[in-house]
């Protein structure tokens, strides 16, 4: 089965991790901006990192037959640092026309802080300017929660913002429902600790449905499994649900949002 | 599928899980020191119980208790 992963961080990955995925089914995938790891110490790091995102990913992607598409961001984490967020606010548009650039993200909250609700009210301001999609990264463990409440506060606050363009990443069992009730698409990670297991994550669509469900490996330089979405793929099938039920999930719900963006030009395989 | 075909596929599954916090709890015990006042002991205990409940949102209620608490007034308390 074809696949899309809505959310990869393939910079951290090697060029086998690729071949992999292609070997796998994995048609198309989008790479938010996210923490490196360390703090970056000045906007030209950034403007390297999304050249890199812009130019230099999606031809290794594209070697293996993968779409490959990004959002552009200073991460929650690095966010804190307001003074140099705001540069590399005042620098994003640069790259907004880059033919894969789908949007602004992943914006959000790390530890929750005055900080980063600023600066991420600042991301919402420059994707209403620019009229893009916002995808948003919501905190890890015991901060999950609370963060994503404040998101969802901030979000549905602003009057600028139509929740049907906004996927709102990383929910779990006590964040998905309110996300998908108003009205925004919904992103469940699947990584091997922390975040959600494959089985876990089709227990919520199970309960939650489909609708405006995604499901991505958020494979990056930490533990995590660039694979995991054909773990869930095998998942389904093991539980017995419909072919055209999984593919919703895994090809035809990313690529439904991520229509919203004029950016997006996907070509399914069998059209190639 | 059936709950009989879950408990068939996921049987040994739960047992090891079951044994490897058994083992955990053990390893604690054995350990110098005692954690028994630590927050994090009260946590373990009050999730041990939510999973002996018989409600059909365990995995949420798992999620809340190890959540931060969210106050509707924290735009007020940063001042935004």
């Amino acid at each position: 089965m074809y696949y899309f992963d809505p959310h990869i961080h393939m910079v951290s990955r090697t060029t086998d991790d690729y071949e992999t995925l292609a070997r796998m089914g994995c048609v198309g995938m989008s790479e938010p901006a996210f923490w490196a790891g360390f703090d970056r110490g000045s906007v030209e790091s950034f403007r390297d990192y999304f050249r890199q995102l812009t130019d230099f990913e999606c031809k290794r992607a594209a070697q293996y037959g993968i779409q490959h598409y990004t959002w552009l961001c200073i991460n929650a984490k690095e966010a804190e640092n307001v003074e140099l967020s705001r540069e590399v606010i005042a620098m994003i548009p640069e790259f907004l026309d880059c033919p894969n650039v789908l949007g602004i993200g992943e914006i959000g909250l790390n530890k929750n802080t005055k900080n980063e609700s600023i600066i991420f009210m600042e991301h919402l301001d420059l994707a209403v300017k620019y009229d893009q999609q916002i995808l948003i990264h919501t905190p890890h463990l015991e901060d999950k929660y609370q963060g994503t409440r404040m998101i969802l506060d901030m979000l549905t606050s602003d009057s600028r913002i139509d929740p049907s363009r906004v996927l709102v990443d990383h929910v779990e069992e006590h964040t998905a429902r309110e996300v998908l009730d108003r009205g925004f698409w919904a992103g469940m990670t699947l990584y091997p600790v922390s975040k959600c297991t494959p089985q876990r994550a089709v227990d919520i669509i199970e309960m939650c449905g489909a609708e405006r469900l995604c499901v991505n490996s958020a494979g990056d330089w930490g533990p995590s499994k660039p694979t995991a979405v054909p773990d869930l793929i095998m998942e389904m099938r093991r539980r017995g649900h419909p072919e055209s039920f999984i593919k919703k999930v895994v090809y035809d719900n990313p690529i439904e949002f991520f229509s919203q963006s004029q950016n997006f030009s996907f070509t399914p395989p069998e059209e190639r | 599928m059936t709950s009989g075909e879950v408990l068939d596929r996921e049987y040994l599954e739960i047992r090891a899980k079951i044994l490897q916090l058994a083992a955990s709890f053990d390893r604690l015990d054995r350990a110098d020191g005692d954690v028994s006042s630590d927050d994090r002991s009260d946590l373990i205990r009050k999730g041990l119980e939510i999973l002996q409940s018989s409600d059909d949102n365990r995995a949420e209620q798992i999620q809340l208790l190890f959540s931060r608490e969210y106050e509707d007034v924290w735009r007020e308390q940063f001042g935004i």
